[in-house]
């Protein structure tokens, strides 16, 4: 057993509002700079839809991630024989089209414009060329956009939905959509380190931050096309590739990363998780149809004392190990198990995990006469015409089945496929609600709460707390971050002072360009 | 006027080959040294990928073949001259060199006619850039006539061009033979020498970074800023070693 620990992070979906603060806060500390203005390591995309770069899930354009022949795994369109013999020009490359030309707007033009019979209007200049272009795409182009043919519809996780299914999906009256935040995952099978020929990428070994050195660097740029999450971007200016680097200079100060302390409606968490890192191979190249209970799996329970016993072997600090204890990810994805990895077929093992959106199938809509008949809910909307608005069935579960969201759809995303975990983590969610509903509004039998809370499989009490840390946890319950030991850790980033008055982090000269 | 061309010559075919070597070799240690964040291959395929394709793959190959080609007449003359020896291996080198050599060539005047025409390319090109365009232009034509004009390469590179370039190695630069060298010959050695001197100051560096070690490194790499078992043993003593990797 090879016990590492690992920064893990959790999404509450159910929460997101889809505000975009986190993308800004991420924008504005990391990113603000020339080549880097298309680059978002924080976005929130709206789903169904395609997505940023447009439909990077879809791995026959991308060819991203692992793929599994033979009993092994190889990289689908990088690694060493690929990566070598396509090195002068890479087949696989997304260009900049695919996510989107940076712009601005020649607002100088409102002021200094001269008088005319006409307004004057600011035009879009490309930031890359500097001239006036016609935007065809931005960040979040297809917000808000579900049900759309061209973004919607599109979307490549409703590849295995049936055209009947898709298209209930978006009956204007049943549109549903919800918003998925994407950072880099921090994989523990990151495709990015496996394809970088010049070895720039590589995993922190004491958080499991993944990092590209901007010193080595040698724009190869096949981690573009390795990441299936796409969350490796290449800077047209400086000829480097960045990612998110999980705000590793706020982390070992004790602060949350920018995106996570920013988030406004509190979806995020953060933590640190033991793993043992002997199971790595065999978990990335198991069955699909195992992958997540297998990566689940390899998470070890902090409380395990031979779990303590190796990690101390290891070199794990006893401070990592407190707070991996008392890590609020490893609540929701071991211990309660109510949040799954975004699309676990990459095989790339990512350490953020999702507690999937309940808000779509809570409610449903039908005609009066079908489903419900005359045991509708009080508080059930009801208009004129026959339509029914309610968010009760007779039967317990009735709403997770009748989801506005066929669950295959959420299962494509978050489970390779198996619809029985996504709805195991629906009924939880349901379950908790239904047994704060008895507590605080009454009017739920305490016998029909203690049915949904057995068939979810949890007691009162877990409920409760799954209910605290849901919606009542503050900041130190939603971070809990392992001290960097900066006693030792100074050496992390040399003497601080050295980069004082320069240009960020690591550089203590301007990075200019390359001749 | 000979003794201006003697001068001529001795600048260029003694003089300068030291002074490009000594400015490579230095320059591109300074270079390496100094500044990481400079040593990028600056692609450029992000911003536009499909003409590159036809300039940029040629252009490699092609450079590959006919740098290793050159490599070889210089180290190993004698064995060049051997396969020489029969007529029909002699033409087929000199024919798949010359194709090379036109690969080369169509990829060059794609790559330069995409960084001037392409709006978001031009964007990314630096002086420097189009100067080594141009060097390298010239060279690939001025190779090609060389082989059209002057037959054979292979054979003569070997029997002549290699001892000079050998005599320059070993700090006893014999111009002699090469003096009396066409002067489109004497051109080519020239730029060749001129290539090399920009090689630390152009993103021709990218090429002295190949990544080979990619062959045989394992997939995953994972960097510990210290042996986390020995950082934390008592017996182990503080070290004020600083870690490399920062």
């Amino acid at each position: 057993m090879d016990v590492r620990s690992q920064i893990s992070m959790v999404f509450h979906l159910d929460k997101c509002i889809g505000c975009h603060t986190c993308s800004i806060a991420c924008k504005n500390i990391w990113t603000d700079r020339k080549g880097a203005e298309y680059q978002w390591w924080n976005n929130v995309e709206t789903k169904p839809g395609t997505g940023y770069p447009t439909r990077w899930e879809d791995q026959e354009i991308y060819k991203g991630g692992w793929e599994k022949n033979n009993g092994t795994i190889n990289l689908k369109g990088a690694g060493k024989k690929k990566g070598l013999l396509n090195i002068f020009h890479n087949p696989n490359l997304p260009v900049i089209d695919d996510y989107y030309e940076p712009f601005t707007y020649k607002y100088l033009d409102l002021i200094e414009s001269p008088a005319m019979d006409d307004q004057p209007t600011a035009r879009p200049v490309s930031l890359i060329t500097g001239k006036p272009i016609d935007i065809k795409m931005g960040p979040n182009w297809d917000d808000d956009l579900s049900g759309t043919p061209d973004y919607a519809r599109k979307d490549p996780n409703l590849h295995d939905l049936s055209p009947a299914e898709q298209e209930a999906m978006f009956q204007l009256e049943r549109m549903a959509f919800f918003y998925l935040p994407r950072i880099c995952n921090h994989c523990l099978n990151p495709a990015c380190v496996a394809s970088c020929p010049s070895g720039a990428i590589y995993k922190r070994g004491e958080d499991g931050i993944v990092l590209i050195n901007q010193q080595v660097c040698r724009a190869w740029r096949m981690c573009v096309t390795a990441c299936p999450y796409k969350k490796s971007y290449y800077n047209w200016h400086t000829g480097k590739s960045e990612k998110c680097i999980l705000c590793y200079p706020r982390l070992e100060a004790g602060h949350a990363p920018a995106c996570m302390h920013s988030c406004v409606g509190r979806i995020r968490y953060l933590g640190v998780i033991l793993y043992d890192a002997d199971q790595i191979e065999n978990v990335a190249s198991c069955d699909t149809k195992d992958i997540v209970d297998s990566q689940l799996n390899m998470l070890l329970d902090p409380f395990d004392s031979k779990v303590i016993e190796a990690a101390k072997a290891n070199g794990v600090p006893d401070s990592t190990i407190k707070a991996a204890q008392y890590s609020p990810t490893y609540k929701f994805v071991k211990k309660w198990g109510m949040a799954l990895p975004l699309h676990p077929e990459f095989r790339t093992l990512p350490m953020l995990f999702y507690v999937p959106p309940l808000l779509p199938v809570m409610a449903s809509l039908s005609k009066q006469d079908t489903a419900q008949g005359d045991n509708m809910d009080p508080i059930a909307k009801f208009w004129n015409d026959g339509w029914l608005y309610d968010t009760s069935t007779e039967n317990l579960w009735g709403t997770i089945d009748q989801a506005r969201f066929p669950l295959k759809y959420m299962a494509n995303l978050f489970s390779a496929g198996d619809e029985e975990k996504v709805k195991i983590v629906l009924k939880k969610l349901m379950a908790v609600r239904i047994h704060r509903r008895g507590v605080t509004v009454g009017d739920i039998p305490p016998e029909k709460v203690e049915i949904a809370l057995r068939e979810a499989g949890m007691d009162a009490e877990t409920a409760d707390e799954i209910y605290k840390l849901t919606s009542l946890a503050k900041f130190d319950d939603r971070f809990v971050i392992p001290p960097a030991h900066r006693e030792q850790a100074i050496e992390m980033l040399e003497f601080t002072g050295d980069t004082k008055g320069s240009t960020g982090f690591g550089f203590k000269e301007q990075p200019v360009r390359g001749l | 006027m000979e003794n201006f061309f003697n001068a001529l010559d001795n600048f260029f075919l003694i003089a300068l080959p030291y002074i490009a070597l000594f400015v490579f070799v230095i320059g591109s240690i300074w270079r390496y040294r100094s500044n990481g964040f400079k040593f990028s291959s600056l692609s450029s395929q992000f911003l536009e990928g499909r003409q590159l394709f036809w300039g940029s793959v040629p252009f490699h190959i092609g450079m590959l073949f006919l740098l290793f080609g050159h490599l070889t007449a210089f180290l190993l003359p004698r064995a060049t001259l051997l396969w020489n020896g029969h007529p029909v291996r002699l033409i087929i080198l000199e024919v798949t060199a010359f194709i090379f050599g036109i690969a080369v060539l169509i990829g060059i005047v794609n790559l330069l006619y995409r960084r001037i025409t392409n709006p978001r390319i031009s964007i990314v090109t630096t002086k420097m850039d189009y100067a080594i365009i141009a060097l390298l232009l010239v060279q690939v034509v001025s190779g090609l006539w060389v082989a059209y004009n002057f037959r054979w390469g292979s054979s003569w590179f070997a029997s002549v061009l290699s001892p000079y370039l050998w005599s320059v190695f070993a700090l006893q630069p014999d111009v002699a033979a090469v003096s009396a060298m066409p002067w489109v010959v004497k051109f080519h050695i020239v730029g060749a020498y001129l290539t090399v001197l920009l090689i630390p100051f152009s993103r021709m560096v990218h090429f002295l970074v190949p990544p080979i070690d990619y062959i045989w490194r394992p997939y995953q790499q994972v960097i510990w800023y210290w042996d986390n078992r020995k950082v934390r043993a008592p017996t182990t003593p503080w070290s004020l070693k600083r870690p490399k990797n920062n």
